[in-house]
């Protein structure tokens, strides 16, 4: 079966109060709304309590939850306000706040320019986990990024939530959705590619 | 559009057209296959930090949210 209707099978679940769907919700949803949350506050602690805060208003308000499709949604829009009372400095966070075009060089994405050096990508291993530099890489990658373009990204590929549901969790449109992911993906990208090339260099 | 073309987002003749452009332009393959191996690893990630084990009086607490909840969803409805 497909994650999401997993999802909202436990969402009814819940509602319908069967008390087993408690524990399959916690394992469920508390590893993941901490991963969002670490990225996105940057700290350890800090994602720890807004994990425990979000589960904590997901159960005391769940009856306000009207339809059970919207679930994820839902707890990751609880979850994204609680990260945003966090304002502690991110262990990612660069020493100020880079802008998306310096993170984006002009022409990267729109057109490669054709001076652009790419990284050889092959050499990545297609099946394999992500080793832990790779995921250190990607970790500050998406942590330097600006919010609005991290909390975008970590919505929809890594929690891979629908265009749809980001929007609901972002509270703006699905093109709003698409414009943000791509120029997110472009930095990503870019970051990745300068850490093959001096990998390889 | 890249972002779109790859998330299959796009009408099925825009996607021919990109294809064709592609196709034509080795840099593009290049970096097309880059931006699409950048996401596969976003969808691969998992985090550093795990969240440490559930404390039991924190389970209790929110085990409590749940139930006072459910009760008062069920006399909201008149059960």
């Amino acid at each position: 079966m497909h994650q999401i209707d997993d999802d909202v099978e436990l969402a009814r679940d819940l509602l319908s109060g069967k008390e087993e769907a408690f524990d399959r919700f916690l394992d469920r949803f508390r590893t993941k709304i901490f991963q969002y949350s670490y990225l996105m506050c940057g700290q350890r602690e800090d994602a720890e309590e807004v994990s425990q805060e979000t589960l904590l208003k997901v159960f005391e308000k769940l009856d306000q939850l009207k339809e059970p499709e919207n679930i994820r949604a839902w707890v990751f829009r609880i979850a994204k306000n609680a990260c945003l009372m966090k304002r502690r400095k991110s262990i990612f966070a660069p020493e100020r706040e880079l802008s998306l075009e310096e993170l984006i060089p002009a022409g990267d994405g729109q057109g490669v320019e054709r001076k652009l050096q790419l990284a050889d990508w092959s050499a990545l291993p297609e099946t394999q986990a992500l080793n832990s530099e790779l995921r250190t890489v990607l970790e500050q990658a998406i942590g330097e990024l600006p919010e609005i373009y991290r909390s975008v990204i970590l919505l929809r590929d890594v929690e891979e939530l629908t265009t749809e549901e980001a929007a609901q969790v972002l509270e703006v449109g699905t093109d709003v959705v698409k414009t943000r992911l791509h120029r997110a993906r472009l930095a990503v990208r870019k970051k990745l590619d300068g850490y093959l090339q001096s990998a390889r260099g | 559009m890249l972002s779109q073309y790859l998330d299959a987002e796009l009408p099925e003749s825009t996607c021919e057209e990109i294809r064709q452009h592609i196709h034509r332009c080795p840099p593009c393959v290049q970096f097309v296959e880059s931006l699409k191996r950048s996401i596969d690893l976003c969808h691969k990630y998992s985090s550093s930090e795990v969240p440490r084990p559930i404390r039991q009086d924190v389970r209790r607490e929110l085990l409590g949210a749940y139930r006072k909840m459910l009760s008062a969803r069920g006399r909201a409805s008149g059960l």
